[in-house]
């Protein structure tokens, strides 16, 4: 595990909150009525694979909750503590994916893929919908579809652009040495 | 006196490297002096700085042989912080570097790490604030800052800890010459009161020489090759072998046929000693010949009338208009904040225009999309970085054509015809990250290029650069612009750039334009100089010294002169190479 | 780029408090407006929310278009909630008054609407809440008093950095986001959700990658001026707690305990009109 917290993990929960937040308004529509895909949540979930579960867990929880704030005036909870958890969950492989180093190759793919569904599916499965009941009191039905469909939207885009961003970053540290110019 | 820095015999190899990058380095930098370093990217002068602050080896590891002493003092003891105490950098990224909320906070930043009481603080800061001239601004958040203001802020944020070295890390990067002119005499001001030991690491050695310094140090390939005083340096041709530029009157004089004398002080032009070559360069101008004008061509972009303003009542762009002819190559010139970059988000669609009309060949493009416009009008940004999306190059360059949906087969094809003219061919099969700086700007360029556009804008196409890198992408914009017929239009504040690549310099000062004119008539005019933040070139002050009263005709003649001498070497090193 | 909340520098007693104060006000709004359901609280919360918002002379353009968004989300959230359980109000209450029928199992009943009228107040407990909070705490007043109230300084300047980015990485965005756009790559339209997926990522690679050395050059700027050299560190615009901080703090402690205990006297949350 990762858990060294020196000045890069600071700035990186900093500059990574920011970019959590900008991103608050980029929403991809699914087709499903007021179902977003949210690229920002791919970008945490690169963070967290980077920097480790504390960074991934604060910039989640900051920067949804600052996001929430500043774009939407409000802040729902009980959707900001699950996005933690997913931050937290996903960076404690961190060092397993060694993305720095270059070796994000299949084996951590699939590593990032199982960790980021499990995490999220007990974040928006579980964790949002036992909070709003408690929290809201609002039909346990609804919130299950709602949080579904947060489930699916969240496996997909960290799924898809997630992966590519781990992995492109990745290709970034290797080495390129095997390349030779071609005619 | 012991020196203030010392390295003896010293070498450093990055771990991930083959090869050290610095090698038997013997360098002594006594307190109180001002010395500039000079040599080309990747000679390794940023790793000796990096030695002098620390970050080589406690940010970036790597085995070190040699001794090297700060203070008397040896790094490995002091630590980083222990350091930071006796060395203030001035990185090159003033954004990067501002890291507080607001300018005070900013200056603060240092003195809050070491616990210093808040009443302290205010005081402190009060003090330094003045000193380079930011007490107005204390309360201002970053953005709202220009790019030299940032610099002070950055200057100050070092200056509160009382550093006995002020290290600059390329200082003229991102400013305008006026701004830079300014920035350079900050640095001798604050050398002279505080008797502060100044290392500046720059290439831009004409700008830096705007000041006195005590001594320039080379470092080319990992060595030190020259370690003398300007005046001494100037004389030899240790600047040209290393691929730095000399300052343009010293390459003028050396083009009439006259070698340089160091007692005649050749280090600034207005106090050099001008006896020795006044008559033969005057010789030289009148034997020279000018450009030839270019035929008249019809009108590739035209700007009539145009207002732009965010808030009502605050234009940023007013009564602009101009017309840019097909093949030309022009420059938009102006100091920071002018509203460059605002002309050309309105000539590309992302901002309407207030009021006024953009024409491409003649025809209104109002009712064009952004998309469609950027199949004729294609925009090159500042940074590679900040265009390129796809990890492999042959990805990156068939984007554009790809979401158009042209065939595949289509695809290749032109894909490769622009890999060839871009000279990236050979890498085609290649990830993006193995390509250098230089290199990955071709990438971006050739991105645009596929699309065959007719017009091209670059963002501040070489900042950043050295004169080597610079050269080669200006060379290869101009290629592109003489074989393809693009026109192309350059946002820059370099004055090298638009004095030897473009026909044409379009001044914009305060949202006006107020010149549009060839760049030596603008560059040796002052009073369009200082509006626009630009600096008369020197070429003006020799021409004058020289007793030349047609300085433009002058500044006209040299660049047609350099550019035929250009010819000529890459003519040689063809013949060579065949 | 969409408007956002941020402060702006206005002389009022609440601006002059602590940020640790506000947060703490606004923490425990948040808190007693999640748990409680009693229409009574609610509505005393209501009007205190909007006095404190008229005292901050907080300006409707500062917040009208954020204001404007968050009601689109309300009267989202109060149809779905009826869509997915019209019988919600009954499920809470007990009592079913059938007021009319529309079709199927949609009945408008006295208690759903009553209910719905309960989800409402909550959400307008907490936007001036909110609102105040964004704009009257300065943000970097607000970072070191953090760390005054026991918050590890790391975690203050965290913080502080983001605020300190936000704007500079939107500026960023827009810039990657025009520049591909003339490359063709359109954000909107009719494209499959994949390629939409793909043409997002076309902004997002070149500014992940424009961050992460965003993060290091940061980093090396703040250790070469010394950050973290010691357990603790002072703030330039730390601000002590004064008077009116305390009697902020004590006033919103005891309105939630008392709020709370209200709310709870009964052994429910819910407020019950109908029995």
């Amino acid at each position: 595990m990762k858990l060294k917290f020196g000045i890069k993990e600071v700035v990186a929960i900093g500059v990574g909150t920011a970019l959590f937040v900008a991103l608050t308004e980029i929403q991809i529509p699914t087709g499903i009525p007021n179902t977003y895909l949210q690229p920002r949540m791919a970008v945490m979930a690169f963070l967290a694979a980077v920097f480790g579960p504390i960074v991934g867990a604060v910039v989640g929880f900051l920067g949804h909750a600052l996001g929430d704030a500043m774009f939407y005036g409000s802040v729902w909870w009980s959707w900001v503590f699950p996005d933690g958890l997913v931050g937290l969950i996903i960076g404690l492989f961190a060092a397993k994916y060694a993305i720095k180093e270059g070796g994000f190759g299949k084996k951590a793919i699939i590593l990032f893929n199982v960790a980021q569904i499990v995490a999220n599916a007990i974040a928006w499965i579980a964790l949002a919908p036992i909070l709003d009941i408690v929290i809201y009191a609002e039909p346990t039905d609804k919130l299950l579809v709602q949080g579904a469909g947060a489930f699916l939207g969240n496996i997909l885009i960290v799924g898809i652009l997630g992966t590519l961003l781990c992995a492109g970053y990745s290709k970034i540290g290797a080495k390129s040495s095997s390349l030779s110019k071609e005619d | 006196m012991e020196p203030m820095i010392e390295f003896k015999d010293f070498s450093f190899k990055y771990r991930a490297q083959k090869e050290p990058t610095l090698r038997d380095i013997n360098l002594k930098i006594m307190p109180g002096e001002k010395v500039l370093i000079v040599g080309p990217s990747g000679s390794g002068k940023s790793t000796l700085a990096h030695c002098v602050n620390g970050l080589v080896p406690f940010s970036y590891s790597g085995d070190i042989t040699g001794t090297l002493r700060i203070g008397g003092k040896n790094p490995a003891d002091l630590g980083l912080f222990g350091l930071s105490k006796i060395v203030g950098t001035v990185l090159q990224d003033t954004d990067g570097q501002f890291i507080g909320l607001t300018v005070a906070e900013d200056i603060a930043f240092a003195l809050e790490n070491d616990n210093v009481p808040q009443e302290d603080m205010f005081v402190k800061v009060d003090e330094i604030a003045e000193l380079v001239d930011v007490k107005k601004l204390l309360e201002n958040a970053p953005r709202e800052l220009s790019g030299g203001q940032k610099q002070r802020v950055s200057m100050a944020g070092v200056m509160v800890d009382d550093v006995d070295i002020l290290l600059f890390d390329e200082p003229l990067a991102n400013l305008d010459p006026a701004t830079g002119k300014r920035a350079i005499d900050l640095i001798d001001q604050i050398q002279k009161k505080k008797k502060t030991t100044i290392l500046i690491i720059e290439h831009r050695l004409e700008d830096a020489l705007y000041r006195d310094v005590d001594r320039i140090i080379v470092v080319g390939e990992g060595r030190i090759v020259a370690d003398t005083t300007p005046d001494q340096l100037l004389v030899t041709d240790v600047l040209k072998e290393q691929g730095i530029r000399e300052p343009l009157y010293i390459t003028a004089i050396k083009h009439a046929g006259c070698q340089i004398h160091a007692e005649d002080k050749p280090m600034h032009m207005e106090t050099m000693k001008m006896d020795r070559y006044r008559d033969k360069v005057r010789d030289w101008f009148d034997r020279t010949e000018g450009k030839a004008a270019r035929p008249e061509a019809p009108s590739a972009l035209k700007v009539e009338d145009l207002y732009f303003s965010y808030v009502e009542g605050r234009p940023i762009l007013q009564h602009i208009h101009f017309d840019i002819k097909k093949g030309e190559m022009v420059s938009i010139v102006g100091k920071n904040g002018a509203g460059k970059s605002t002309l050309s988000n309105l000539i590309c669609g992302f901002y309407k225009p207030t009021r006024g009309t953009i024409f491409l060949n003649g025809k209104d493009v109002a009712p064009l999309s952004i998309k469609e416009r950027g199949e004729k009008i294609g925009l090159v940004m500042q940074s590679p970085n900040q265009m390129i999306s796809k990890p492999m190059i042959f990805d990156e360059v068939a984007l554009g054509l790809t979401v158009r949906g042209v065939p595949e087969e289509e695809i290749k094809e032109r894909v490769y015809r622009t890999l060839k003219i871009c000279g990236l061919y050979p890498f085609r099969n290649w990830p993006v990250s193995a390509l250098s700086f230089g290199q990955k700007k071709r990438v971006s360029i050739a991105s645009i290029l596929v699309m065959d556009p007719e017009v091209m804008i670059l963002d501040e196409p070489t900042a950043g650069q050295d004169y080597r890198h610079y050269t080669e992408i200006m060379e290869f914009l101009k290629e592109i612009n003489e074989t393809l017929g693009i026109t192309i239009i350059m946002i820059t504040h370099d004055m090298h750039l638009m004095l030897e690549y473009t026909d044409r310099a379009i001044v914009i000062a305060d949202g006006h334009l107020i010149a549009d004119d060839t760049p030596a008539k603008v560059l040796t005019n002052e009073t369009i100089a200082d509006k626009a933040y630009l600096k008369k070139t020197s070429l003006y002050d020799l021409a004058l010294g020289c007793g030349i009263d047609n300085p433009s005709e002058f500044a006209e003649r040299f660049i047609a002169y350099e550019r035929e001498k250009k010819k000529e070497t890459a003519l040689a090193e063809e013949k060579t190479d065949g | 780029m969409a408007k956002i909340l941020s402060y702006e520098e206005k002389d009022t007693w609440i601006h002059r408090l602590s940020g640790v104060t506000k947060l703490i006000f606004f923490l425990l709004w948040c808190l007693t407006s999640m748990l409680t359901y009693d229409t009574r609280i609610l509505v005393t919360m209501v009007v205190l929310a909007l006095i404190i918002f008229k005292i901050s002379r907080t300006e409707w353009k500062q917040v009208g278009a954020v204001f404007k968004l968050v009601l689109v989300f309300l009267v989202f959230n109060v149809f779905a909630i009826y869509i997915f359980s019209p019988d919600q109000g009954t499920a809470v209450y007990g009592t079913r008054t059938v007021l009319f029928h529309i079709a199927g199992r949609y009945d408008v009943t006295k208690e759903l609407l009553f209910y719905e009228l309960n989800v409402v107040i909550k959400y307008f407990t907490v936007i001036p809440a909110v609102f105040m909070f964004l704009v009257t705490t300065n943000p970097s007043e607000f970072a070191a008093s953090l760390n005054k109230i026991g918050v590890s300084y790391n975690i203050g300047y965290a913080i502080s950095i983001a605020l300190r980015y936000i704007p500079d990485v939107q500026g960023e965005f827009t810039k990657i986001k025009h520049a591909q756009e003339a490359r063709g790559i359109e954000m909107s339209g009719k494209a499959s959700l994949i390629s939409r997926i793909k043409n997002t990522s076309t902004i997002i690679f070149p500014l992940i990658f424009s961050s992460m050395d965003r993060i290091d050059v940061v980093s090396n700027a703040m250790e070469l001026r010394g950050y973290g050299k010691h357990k603790k560190r002072t703030w330039y615009m730390g601000k002590k707690l004064q008077r009116n901080d305390y009697l902020a703090i004590a006033f919103t402690v005891a309105f939630s305990v008392v709020a709370l205990a209200i709310t709870f006297a009964d052994g429910s949350r819910f407020y019950n009109p109908f029995v």
